[in-house]
C-alpha cells in the first residue's frame, strides 16, 4: 500500500513516515501544496494524507484541483481547526475524512485503514460476515451460528460499522461519529458502555469472543484472538 | 533598517505653518478644517438657498408695492386721455379746454396736471405754466420735471405724462406729478436694502453657530474615539441630555463602549483562567516527564509515566477543544448550520447515547415529552449542550435522570432534572462562568467548562438558561423560541 503524505511542517512529517512505514505502507511525502499536487496526480496512492495548510497551495485548493481532474484516491486531511464548519469545509472540498490535531497516531491509521477498505467496499453486499456472525443488512436480523441475536436499531448501526471494518481497530471517536454523527468528545465513557451492552448480546454465549478492546485505541472485531 | 518609520496619518494631513506667524497660521488651519467640514459644507448650502429666498421675497415685495404705484400712475393717465379724446371728439377743441380748465381749476390733492397749447407751445388752458423744456409733439408717454410751487419757493418735481395730438397742431398734456411715489420707492428700496442686508448678516452668523455646534458636537465623539483607541476604555461621550439624534448618537456609542468593555473584561477574566487551568497540568505534566528521565534504569516506570503524561494531555486537549466550542458558539458564525429541529427528536438521540451509562450506574433514565416541539438551530452544538448536561448529570445526579421536552407559551422547553445534592441558590449565576468548579466537586474529574457551553449554546439560540431546584436535585431549563411550524 502506498501512501502519499503531504505537510510543511518537518517534525510532524518524519513522525507520520515513520510510524507508516512502521504499519507496514510505503510512503512519499512533500512538504509543498504544488509539489504534492503535482505527485497526487502523477503517481499512483492508494491514499493520501494532506495538512490543511500548506504553502505554496492551500491543502483545499489542492483537494478541489485533484477531484477536479477525476482522481478519486481517498485523502485524509490533517488540521488544527476542528470546529464543525472547518470540518464540513474540509469533507466539501473533496476530502474524506477530517483528524484535527493533535491526534493520536493510532486515531490516525485506524482512519487510514477505514478509508483504504472504503475503496474495496462492494456497495452490492447485503450480507456481512465475520467468522459464524452474520449480519443481513436486508432483513436487519443478525445470527451468530443457528442462533438469532435481538439487536436495537442502533446496535444493529454499531455492529454494521464494526463488521464492514473487521480486523481492524475502529476508535471511539470513529464510531461517535459515524455510528451516532456526533463529533463532541463526551466526558463519560459512553461508547465504552455501548459497546459492551453489544458484546454481550454477541459474545457472551459463545466460547470464542470476536470484540475485542484494543488498550489505548479502540475496539476491533476479528475471528482470531 | 530599510523601512521609512511610519508615518501617521496626523502627519500626513498637517498643513504647512508659517513660523513667523503662528496666530496666523492657527487661525487659517483652523478656519481650513472648519472648511472642509460636512457641517460647514451643509451650512454653506443652506446659507445659499437662504439668500436665494430672500432675494425672491425683496423682488415680490417691490414689485407688488413700489412698482405697483408707477403702473397706477400710468392706468389713470390712459384712463383720462381716452376720456378726454372722447370729449374732444364730442364737444370740440373749445369743449375740450373748457373741460381742462375745469379740472385745472383748484388743487385736488391727487397731482394731476393738464395743459393745451396751440401749435405754437402757448398754453390756452391747464394748470402748468408753460410747455415743458423738450417734450416732444408726437403722441406718447414722456418723463418730465414740472415747477410747483412748494413751501414758499418753487421746486421742480419728476412727472409721468401723456401727449395727445390734436389736429391743427394743437396739443394736450395730461401729467401726474409723481414725487411722492418716487419717494416711495426710494423708501422701500432702501428698507429692501436694509433687511436684506441683516437677514443675510443674521443668516451667515447663524449658520456658522450651527455648524460650529454641530462640529463641536461630533468633535467630541471623536475625541472620546480617539481616547478610546489610545487605550482607555472606559471613557464615554458626554451627554447634554436633549433627547436629540448627537444624543441618541452619543448614547447608542457608549452603550456599544460598554459591550466592548464587558466582552473585553470577559476575554482577560478567560485568558487568566485558561493561562491558570492550563499551566497547572502542564506543570504536572512536565514534572512527571522529569521524574521518568531521572530514573533511566527502569523501562516499565517509564513507559507508566509516559501513557499518564498522554493522558495529561489528553485532558489538556479535550479542556482546549471545550474552549474552543464555547468559542465558536459565542462568536456565532455558523448560522447557516441553523435547520428546523424537532427537540424531542434530537433530545431523544441524546439521551440514547447516555441511556447504558446512565443504567450501568444505577440510575434510571426517563424521557418526557411530546414530539413536534420545533425549533431553529444548530444540531451538533446542542447535541453538545444536551450531552453536557447529562454528563453532568451523571456525575453529580443519584438515582434518577429526567429529560423533559414540552412547550410552555410559545416557548419550546428542554430540561434536565436530577436527584444530586443541587447547586445552593447564591452559586447558580456563577457555575456558568468558565472554570468554575464548586467545593465538594472539585476532586472530581472534569473542566468546570460543561454549563459554560451550554450556556453559550443557549445564547447562541435566543433561548434562556435556568437553573432551578428539582426538590431535591438540579434542574436545568432550557426555553427556547418555537419555531412555528404549525398554525395555532
Amino acid at each position: 500500500m502506498k501512501l502519499l503524505v503531504i505537510e510543511d511542517d518537518r517534525e510532524t512529517a518524519s513522525y507520520l513516515i515513520k510510524g507508516l512505514s512502521e504499519s507496514g505502507y510505503t510512503v512519499d511525502h512533500s512538504g509543498d501544496g504544488r509539489e504534492g499536487l503535482f505527485l497526487a496526480t502523477s503517481g499512483s496512492y492508494d491514499a493520501i494524507v494532506l495538512d490543511r495548510m500548506l504553502p505554496g497551495m492551500d491543502g483545499l485548493a489542492l483537494l478541489g484541483a485533484l477531484r477536479g481532474a477525476q482522481i478519486r484516491t481517498p485523502a485524509l486531511i490533517l488540521s488544527a481547526l476542528g470546529s464543525v464548519d472547518d470540518r464540513v469545509k474540509g469533507l466539501r472540498s473533496g476530502g474524506d475524512d477530517y483528524l484535527v490535531k493533535p491526534f493520536a497516531f493510532s486515531e490516525l491509521l485506524a482512519r487510514i485503514e477505514a478509508l483504504l477498505r472504503r475503496g474495496m467496499q462492494t456497495p452490492t453486499e447485503t450480507r456481512l460476515r465475520v467468522a459464524n456472525l452474520e449480519l443481513d443488512l436486508l432483513t436487519r436480523s443478525v445470527k451468530r451460528g443457528d442462533k438469532l441475536i435481538e439487536l436495537l436499531p442502533r446496535e444493529f448501526q454499531l455492529l454494521e460499522y464494526l463488521m464492514r471494518n473487521a480486523g481492524h481497530v475502529v476508535t471511539r471517536t470513529m464510531l461517535l461519529e459515524n455510528v451516532w454523527d456526533y463529533h463532541f468528545d463526551p466526558q463519560t465513557n459512553v461508547i465504552d458502555v455501548h459497546v459492551s451492552r453489544l458484546r454481550q448480546k454477541i459474545d457472551k454465549q459463545f466460547e470464542r469472543p470476536l470484540l475485542h478492546t484494543v488498550r489505548g485505541a479502540g475496539y476491533c472485531l476479528r475471528a482470531g484472538d | 533598517m530599510l523601512n521609512p518609520p511610519p508615518v501617521t496619518i496626523a502627519e500626513k494631513l498637517r498643513l504647512p505653518a508659517p513660523r513667523r506667524w503662528p496666530a496666523a497660521a492657527a487661525l487659517l488651519r483652523r478656519t481650513q478644517r472648519l472648511v472642509r467640514t460636512h457641517a460647514f459644507r451643509l451650512a454653506g448650502l443652506y446659507f445659499a438657498v437662504f439668500v436665494l429666498s430672500v432675494l425672491g421675497v425683496l423682488f415680490f415685495v417691490y414689485w407688488t408695492s413700489a412698482d405697483f404705484v408707477e403702473r397706477q400712475t400710468e392706468t389713470t393717465l390712459d384712463a383720462e386721455i381716452t376720456g378726454l379724446a372722447e370729449q374732444y371728439a364730442q364737444r370740440g377743441l373749445s369743449g375740450l379746454v373748457q373741460i381742462v380748465a375745469a379740472r385745472s381749476a383748484g388743487d385736488r390733492g391727487d397731482g394731476m396736471l393738464y395743459l393745451i397749447a396751440n401749435r405754437d407751445g402757448r398754453p390756452l388752458a391747464g394748470n402748468i405754466s408753460g410747455w415743458p423744456e423738450g417734450t416732444p409733439t408726437a403722441s406718447g408717454s414722456l418723463s418730465f420735471q414740472v415747477e410747483v410751487a412748494g413751501k414758499g419757493r418753487e421746486e421742480s418735481h419728476p412727472a409721468r405724462g401723456k401727449l395727445f395730438a390734436i389736429p391743427d397742431g394743437y396739443r394736450l398734456l395730461v401729467g401726474r406729478d409723481i414725487s411722492d411715489a418716487a419717494a416711495f420707492r426710494g423708501r422701500v428700496t432702501t428698507t429692501l436694502v436694509w433687511s436684506g442686508l441683516l437677514a443675510l448678516a443674521l443668516g451667515l452668523v447663524g449658520g456658522t453657530v450651527m455648524s460650529r455646534n454641530m462640529l463641536r458636537r461630533v468633535e467630541e465623539v471623536n475625541r472620546t474615539a480617539e481616547r478610546v483607541i489610545a487605550g482607555n476604555l472606559s471613557d464615554r461621550v458626554p451627554r447634554l441630555g436633549t433627547a436629540d439624534e448627537f444624543d441618541q448618537l452619543a448614547a447608542n456609542l457608549n452603550s456599544m463602549l460598554d459591550q466592548i468593555e464587558r466582552l473585553m473584561a470577559g476575554m482577560r477574566e478567560v485568558t487568566d483562567n485558561v493561562a491558570h487551568d492550563l499551566k497547572t497540568p502542564l506543570a504536572r505534566l512536565r514534572a512527571r516527564l522529569e521524574l521518568a528521565l531521572l530514573a533511566p534504569g527502569d523501562r516499565s516506570a517509564q513507559a507508566e509515566a509516559i501513557r499518564t503524561a498522554i493522558g495529561e494531555a489528553d485532558r489538556m486537549l479535550a479542556t482546549f477543544n471545550a474552549l474552543l466550542s464555547i468559542a465558536e458558539a459565542e462568536a456565532g458564525v455558523r448560522s447557516d448550520f441553523a435547520e428546523t429541529l424537532d427537540l424531542a427528536e434530537l433530545a431523544g438521540a441524546v439521551a440514547e447515547l447516555y441511556e447504558p451509562v446512565v443504567e450501568e450506574k444505577g440510575f434510571a433514565m426517563r424521557r418526557e415529552g411530546v414530539p413536534g416541539v420545533l425549533i431553529r438551530g444548530d444540531r451538533h452544538l446542542l447535541s453538545q449542550a444536551l450531552a453536557n448536561l447529562l454528563d453532568n448529570a451523571l456525575k453529580y445526579g443519584d438515582s434518577e435522570i429526567v429529560v423533559a421536552v414540552s412547550r410552555d407559551g410559545g416557548h419550546a422547553v428542554l430540561e434536565v432534572r436530577d436527584r444530586g445534592p443541587g447547586i445552593p441558590e447564591r452559586e447558580r449565576e456563577a457555575v456558568f462562568d468558565r472554570f468554575v468548579r464548586l467545593e465538594p466537586s472539585r476532586s472530581t474529574p472534569g473542566n468546570g467548562l460543561g454549563l459554560s457551553l451550554v450556556r453559550a449554546v443557549a445564547h447562541r439560540h435566543n433561548a434562556t438558561v435556568r437553573l432551578a431546584d428539582n426538590r431535591p436535585g438540579l434542574k436545568v431549563r432550557l426555553e427556547f423560541p418555537e419555531f412555528p411550524a404549525l398554525a395555532e
